[in-house]
């Protein structure tokens, strides 16, 4: 079937759909870019004069982008390292045989389909509310001071709440992987004199490297662009304290009403997210092709 | 040291009996098999005797010490499972020193017995190499280095040629056999392919349904099988069984005579019949005959025997290689 004539059949076919894609992606990021370069700000109407690179010399000499940036990097790094290690854990328990199985597997699943602003709330009022909250009155119940979540550890808990959802995530994905292990495999280093510890480390933990490496992409691309969660708990504050970058690009462009600066703030999130996949790929990215 | 003796051992799954109480003794040295058809217990005994199932009751000893209720990696035996079960992630010099490694042997010592091996197993040239990148037999061979490096009390195999192509199987056959002789340790090797018991075995155990239905030597089992079960099963092509008139004349319910114990005619004989198929291997030719006396028989001729479909011969059985069986199925002497 591959002679010449059907293969530019074949992109001939396809084009539609690669044109559309390449629009799609293609008009809004030059758009962006081009709002960036001028002096755009929706409380001075009138000429938009094309300003160079002051937008960008503003976002990023602005005392909050610093911190936004930190606060991005400890985002994605806690929400990963909790979900691997707790999804590394989970998925162990669920594999193995146990009453209920099915169900437990279920309700594991389950914070996967809630969204993140439902979530957010219900983990703002419901259990971190310092007044009512759950963890307030067991706190009161063992006789402790409850504890000001989001008020004294902002970030933290906002990384909790996100690790929350996205741990369904990293479990179904280590499970399936864990499932195809080769029961063999795990029977050979028991008769090999592996105990249960040196049969997680030697054979299940490389085993699972590739669909940790799958989570960890995947997550990542999610967790740059973190946003719901911060808007409906924080609002990026006690100050600074939770605004990462995705939300620092918002409060500039929708609360300041500074288009121009937001699209700078935009590049250079893109830009940002592309030396944190070209550094993922470089370390973990050589999992993927063995 | 390989001494293994199984006593009164039973195994359930649920309310499913698949192995009803059965004794056995291995000795030390010995190369055995367990062979039946599919579905007869024979890898639940192996994995009984590993350690990886647990007994439900009865009593297993190695070398005289009570070995029921010792884990897999203390009874000193080591396994060569049929996927070969290497470790995908280590090259073959990492999965032939995991044992070790385990076992807590210090690098030198380690580095000796890998080499060693792989002297013994010709896979020197391959030690840096994934099992990936490995052809079928030579994972194998990995596989049974794995076994080797741990000097165990006894070597169990669990079908180790079931995924290797014809050829290849025989060659590792032979090596398998070579590398017994040269080892001199006792071998429990399971498998559902009566040629590899046959070829291999100092000692067969014939299973069905957990039973264990013979115990021999390969020709002990071809000229004296107990039982119209092991009669059939061993042997290849299969046994002829005859009931009716032919049978009574010899006080039997059923007799059976192998297609090599029969003399072909193209002239004169006891059985007339016609050729329904001839199958010329070149060696030998089998050929199936349909009598009228004695119905459908398989016979051996040799290579050149010059017959075709719907041809007449005449088959004649040598006496004294007839078995006999009772209504029961087993053998009168």
């Amino acid at each position: 079937m591959a002679t010449a004539h059907s293969r530019s059949a074949a992109r001939l076919m396809i084009s539609p759909a690669v044109l559309l894609l390449l629009g799609w992606m293609l008009i809004p990021l030059s758009m962006t870019l081009y709002f960036s370069f001028l002096r755009y700000n929706l409380l001075m109407p009138g000429a938009h004069d094309f300003i160079g690179f002051m937008n960008y010399r503003f976002f990023l000499t602005d005392p909050a982008f610093f911190s936004a940036l930190i606060n991005t990097l400890l985002l994605v790094g806690g929400v990963l390292v909790i979900t691997v290690f707790g999804g590394v854990l989970l998925a162990i328990l669920l594999d193995q045989p146990m009453w209920g199985q099915g169900i437990v597997r279920v309700l594991v699943i389950a914070p996967f389909f809630v969204m993140p602003t439902v979530s957010a709330l219900v983990w703002k009022n419901m259990f971190m509310n310092p007044v009512n909250g759950l963890f307030a009155n067991i706190f009161r119940a063992l006789g402790m001071q409850p504890f000001d979540f989001l008020g004294q550890a902002p970030l933290a808990s906002i990384i909790l709440i996100v690790s929350w959802g996205w741990l369904p995530f990293a479990t179904l994905i280590l499970l399936t992987a864990l499932q195809s292990l080769d029961r063999d495999q795990l029977e050979a280093a028991e008769m090999d004199g592996a105990g249960p510890l040196s049969r997680f480390f030697h054979i299940m933990l490389p085993h699972l490297a590739r669909a940790i490496t799958v989570v960890v992409l995947i997550q990542t691309i999610f967790l740059l662009s973190v946003f719901a969660e911060i808007l409906v708990t924080t609002n990026g504050g006690p100050g600074y304290a939770t605004t990462n970058i995705t939300y620092l690009v918002y409060a500039q462009s929708l609360l300041q009403f500074d288009v121009g600066g937001g699209s700078a703030g935009g590049i250079v999130a893109v830009i940002l997210a592309n030396i944190v996949a070209i550094f993922l790929m470089r370390m973990i990215g050589k999992n993927l092709d063995v | 040291m390989g001494h293994i003796s199984l006593n009164q051992i039973t195994k359930t799954f649920g309310n499913v009996q698949v192995i009803p109480p059965l004794d056995l003794e291995i000795e030390d040295g010995e190369f055995i098999v367990f062979v039946g058809p599919s579905g007869c217990g024979k890898s639940t005994l192996l994995r009984l005797i590993a350690g990886l199932e647990d007994v439900t009751s009865g009593e297993i000893k190695i070398d005289g010490r009570d070995a029921t209720e010792t884990p897999p990696a203390k009874r000193g035996l080591a396994m060569v499972f049929q996927s070969y079960a290497l470790y995908p992630h280590m090259s073959v010099r990492k999965n032939i020193a995991f044992p070790l490694k385990m076992a807590g042997f210090d690098k030198a010592e380690i580095d000796r017995k890998i080499d060693d091996a792989a002297r013994v197993l010709n896979l020197t040239d391959y030690l840096d190499r994934r099992p990936g990148q490995l052809s079928g037999g030579q994972r194998q061979r990995v596989a049974i280095g794995r076994a080797i490096v741990r000097e165990p009390a006894a070597f169990l195999f669990d079908e180790p040629l079931s995924n290797l192509d014809a050829a290849l199987r025989v060659n590792m056959r032979l090596e398998i056999s070579e590398l017994h002789n040269k080892l001199e340790t006792t071998m429990i090797y399971v498998t559902h392919d009566q040629v590899e018991a046959m070829t291999m075995a100092d000692r067969i155990v014939v299973l069905r349904a957990g039973i264990i239905e013979q115990v021999g030597t390969p020709l002990e089992l071809y000229s004296k099988p107990r039982n119209l079960f092991v009669a059939g099963f061993i042997g290849s092509p299969k046994m002829n069984f005859i009931e009716g008139a032919v049978a009574e004349r010899r006080d039997a319910a059923k007799v059976g005579i192998r297609p090599e114990h029969m003399q072909l005619s193209l002239e004169e004989g006891r059985w007339e019949g016609t050729v329904s198929v001839s199958e010329h291997l070149g060696s030998d030719t089998f050929l199936h005959v349909e009598t009228e006396r004695a119905g459908m028989l398989t016979a051996r001729a040799d290579g050149e025997f010059p017959v075709r479909h719907g041809d007449r011969v005449f088959l004649t059985p040598q006496d004294d290689k007839i078995h006999r069986f009772d209504a029961e199925g087993m053998a009168l002497s």
